[in-house]
């Protein structure tokens, strides 16, 4: 195709575009609140100004590089659809619901392109033809940022996860205590219970707590690995104490037939401290003048 | 008793189990069952989402809500695994033929209000579990 044809052809989309704005946009944010406005997820201003700069946008790239999508000129397009797809994906929307925002400005422009080339059927053929193959080059980049973006933002949560990875923390003097977050039945049990265990050796420490406040979950996995580092705390000399049983955890690991009466266990962190300061002898008095 | 919703989770991998739990969690709350039924029943689904795994090879959970006269939330779990022989000696507490406590299948027993199990070697196990509101 010829760069005059191409201009031709753009030519008639800026024709098509100019003039009508107001009425395309009116129609084009009809269009998506009947199939893919989320009120709850943008604002109605906001869309309204993605909206306007994309037509403006469209006006003056078509005007100048005619509909190739692929072409250096759409350079500017890309990186607004870009941004666009990028908040979508950050806010929540559903990939449909991201494609359609392009997608939905079909039915105005090409009502327009019906008004417009009335009587003449090839050319609105041609011109409607090629204004399609636009659109749907733009909602396809417009899916693979998309889904780009939702990939970056997995791994970046998992990089997170793992950065995650449960710290032991020194109480006092021979206590330490491991707050444990988030599921306890996969790999990283296993990295957890280590760090404690090295912990113990490090420090010296005489008592250990672990704190289940953030584990959602006790089901007999959990309760074996947790019985396990208590044994292997022990060998090494070490008292464990399990905090943050919650009613809903002791009800279920009742049920479940668990025992743990050989473990201390307590329902806060502040009484399995307090418990693991009376073993080591450690008692704090109240100053009587400063109270 | 009315049927509400129906929906399948795979049951295949380690991680399925995860999804099990959050899957499990989201519609007992929706139901509204109290923190401690949920609790139950998503623990109860832990355990025997992994022995879909572990024993019977993988499988998948059906999740189905009920509704008149009573809510209640029922899973069933099915597998096309070696099936269990003896179900009586499996649910004995303390029994198990993996490197578990062997409180898996009796606990989650304990934990619902019906528990019903088919299995036989060869043809697989399906385990359904009710909780109601």
């Amino acid at each position: 195709m010829s760069e005059m044809q191409l201009n031709q052809k753009g030519a008639k989309l800026v024709d098509i575009l100019s003039g009508q704005e107001e009425r395309i946009l009116a129609e084009w944010m009809k269009e998506m609140t009947g199939s893919t406005r989320r009120g709850d997820l943008i604002k109605e201003s906001e869309l309204r100004a993605e909206c306007t700069q994309f037509l403006k946008l469209l006006k003056q790239t078509t005007e100048a590089a005619g509909t190739d999508f692929q072409s250096p000129s759409f350079g500017p397009m890309r990186e607004m659809l870009g941004d666009v797809s990028r908040g979508r994906a950050q806010k929540g929307f559903k990939p449909s619901e991201t494609a359609t925002f392009v997608f939905s400005l079909k039915r105005p422009l090409f009502d327009q392109i019906q008004t417009q080339y009335k009587g003449d059927t090839d050319a609105m053929a041609a011109e409607m033809w090629s204004l399609t193959e636009l659109l749907d080059a733009m909602g396809l980049y417009t899916m693979e940022v998309f889904q780009k973006s939702r990939e970056d933002m997995i791994r970046r949560q998992q990089e997170e996860l793992l950065e995650l990875s449960t710290p032991v923390v020194k109480l006092w003097d021979g206590i330490l205590a491991l707050p444990i977050i988030g599921t306890l039945d996969s790999a990283r049990t296993q990295v957890v219970m280590e760090s404690l265990l090295q912990a113990i050796v490090q420090t010296n420490s005489r008592m250990a707590i672990i704190d289940i406040t953030g584990v959602p979950t006790v089901d007999t996995v959990v309760a074996q690995h947790l019985l396990k580092t208590v044994t292997a705390a022990r060998l090494m000399g070490a008292d464990c104490i399990i905090s943050g049983v919650r009613p809903q955890i002791a009800q279920t690991i009742v049920h479940l037939g668990i025992n743990l009466l050989d473990v201390t266990t307590k329902a806060t962190l502040a009484a399995a401290f307090s418990v693991a300061l009376q073993r080591l002898g450690i008692s704090f008095v109240r100053d009587a003048a400063k109270s | 008793m009315a049927v509400v919703s129906t929906e399948n989770v795979p049951v295949k991998t380690e991680p399925d189990v995860v999804t099990v739990r959050r899957r499990v969690r989201e519609v007992s709350s929706q139901l509204g069952l109290s923190l401690v039924d949920q609790t139950k029943i998503i623990t109860a689904a832990s355990e025997l989402a992994r022995n879909t795994i572990i024993y019977g090879g993988g499988g998948s959970m059906q999740v189905q809500t009920l509704n008149g006269p009573r809510v209640g939330l029922r899973l069933t779990f099915e597998d096309n695994g070696p099936g269990i022989p003896d179900v009586d000696l499996a649910l004995r507490d303390g029994f198990t033929t993996g490197s578990g406590l062997g409180l898996g299948l009796g606990g989650s027993k304990r934990l619902v209000n019906e528990f019903e199990i088919f299995s036989k070697p060869g043809a697989g196990t399906r385990i359904t579990i009710t909780r109601w509101k």
